[in-house]
């Protein structure tokens, strides 16, 4: 039953012209990426930065919209023999698996082809994390916002949030007390953003983590660790799963 | 077959259902019926499980509809209106519905997909379809699966005279196959020789609920339509 539904949601998107225009800019993006820049660690890190920009956007935009497009296709499937959580899980995976398989293709073989060694795979979990992890979010937006207008408003400015406010409000904060010891705190602010924390574990891998001065000595004495990685893991799982699951929790109690 | 126990729902400020309480047998054909707004989608959507009440519960064969989702496999549902997702097929929908009941229901009934043509169809769009073929789909599906309740939310709208006779004449045979049919309408003179209980609800109360014969006999009129109209005079005055 559960197939039927992700088969149906899965052969949808991927038919979707977006989602092929979504691999072949990302596939564009990477390849130039690499054939430009002559060492590739610095092309893996202008593609960070590119992954960490592109990936959540169209992930949260992208589901958004067709969450609220499938308006329909909910509500038929509601009043059928169906459990609740099963069309929304459907759902999920449907917009996830897409996701992902577009971001392993765009990104995930240039890089293997280009740079198969341990940052370069960092990349790719980081990016894989991500697209899921903005899924979530989108889904936890749209259970809660009936109009479709105001949905995709919020879902851009939760984009904004995590990409660009965040990182203004901790420089903020950075100025502010600066003549505090801040490289304790800031290694907890950065788990309230995902993105931010995809950042830190991937130029921790690069060289360039040196220019990060005594904060990054911190930070790699932490993150660079086995138990550091374990809990990055964690972390964005939970960045995943919390949404998610109160998304379904209000889900099964929604009028349609 | 279906208990209402004292059902309230309020969007905001709007008291769409105000303690409605209700008995459905099978067997029976029964109308909601009632001005614009008075809460008979709501009512039936109740019914189906994709409103929640605010208070109050709804039974199904003796068990509560909240706890259990499995009683939808023998309830058959035809909106008002008919949205299906854009891009998919005739083909498609009825497949993909046919696969996600077909275990409780092995045989399937075709009639309604026959007598409609819908075979010649399959391979439209449902973004490319009139309002009246939809409805056809719509109806179709909601008999395809033998439930033993089905729930109608104005059946005959947009339907054209032909498709609104094979349609009446299908839920009068069902009703007397013993199944349970529920419907909403406006359209009164479509109800007279096919219902045999009405339900009349006005801002979300229930106004009554009575056999045709006896409404007929309390308002001295023969035709359903009059019936209805005295009693409306009635109760607003």
């Amino acid at each position: 039953m559960m197939n039927k539904v992700f088969k149906y949601v899965m052969v949808d998107i991927l038919r979707n012209k977006i989602m092929l225009t979504y691999t072949l800019v990302l596939l564009l993006i990477s390849i130039s990426v690499f054939s430009l820049e002559d060492n590739s660690a610095k092309g893996i890190l202008t593609l960070l930065n590119l992954v960490l920009f592109i990936v959540p956007l169209v992930s949260i935009i992208f589901s958004t919209i067709y969450i609220y497009n499938s308006n329909e296709f909910i509500e038929l499937l509601v009043s059928q023999p169906m459990k609740r959580a099963k069309i929304w899980l459907s759902l999920y995976s449907g917009l996830s698996v897409s996701l992902l398989v577009a971001f392993i293709i765009g990104t995930g073989i240039p890089i293997l082809l280009f740079e198969p060694d341990k940052s370069g795979f960092v990349l790719i979990l980081c990016g894989s994390i991500l697209s899921i992890i903005f899924v979530s979010i989108a889904m936890l937006a749209v259970v809660n916002i009936r109009d479709k207008a105001k949905g995709i408003g919020i879902a851009i400015l939760l984009w904004i949030y995590f990409s660009i406010i965040f990182d203004g409000l901790v420089l903020y904060l950075l100025f502010q007390f600066a003549e505090y010891p801040l490289e304790k705190p800031m290694m907890f602010l950065s788990v309230l953003n995902p993105i931010d924390l995809c950042r830190i574990t991937i130029l921790l891998r690069l060289d360039v983590s040196a220019l990060m001065g005594y904060t990054g000595a911190v930070f790699k004495e932490f993150f660079g660790t086995s138990l550091g990685i374990l809990a990055t893991l964690v972390v964005l799982i939970l960045w995943a799963a919390v949404p998610l699951r109160i998304s379904l929790q209000k889900f099964k109690r929604k009028d349609l | 077959m279906i208990k209402i126990a004292d059902v309230s729902k309020s969007f905001g400020k709007l008291k769409a259902l105000d303690s409605i309480n209700l008995e459905l047998n099978k067997g029976e054909c029964i109308a909601l019926i009632g001005p614009n707004g008075s809460g008979k989608t709501t009512l039936l959507k109740c019914i189906l499980g994709m409103v929640f009440p605010d208070k109050g519960q709804i039974f199904f064969n003796d068990s509560d509809i909240l706890k259990d989702w499995r009683y939808r496999s023998f309830v058959g549902y035809m909106p008002q209106i008919g949205r299906y997702p854009d891009n998919m097929s005739i083909g498609q929908l009825i497949s993909m519905i046919r696969d996600i009941r077909q275990n409780e229901n092995p045989d399937q009934d075709n009639e309604l997909f026959n007598f409609f043509e819908i075979e010649s169809i399959l391979n439209k769009r449902m973004r490319n379809l009139s309002g009246g073929t939809r409805q056809k789909v719509s109806a179709s599906l909601a008999f395809m699966f033998n439930a033993q309740v089905i729930i109608l939310d104005e059946p005959t709208a947009g339907l054209d005279p032909v498709a609104t006779e094979i349609l009446k004449s299908k839920i009068h045979k069902e009703k007397n196959a013993g199944k349970l049919i529920l419907l909403t309408s406006h359209i009164l003179s479509d109800l007279d020789d096919l219902v045999t209980q009405i339900i009349y609800m006005q801002d979300g109360k229930l106004k009554f609920h009575k056999s045709i014969a006896i409404l007929k006999a309390d308002t001295g009129e023969e035709k359903l339509s009059k019936a209805i109209a005295s009693l409306m005079i009635k109760n607003s005055l």
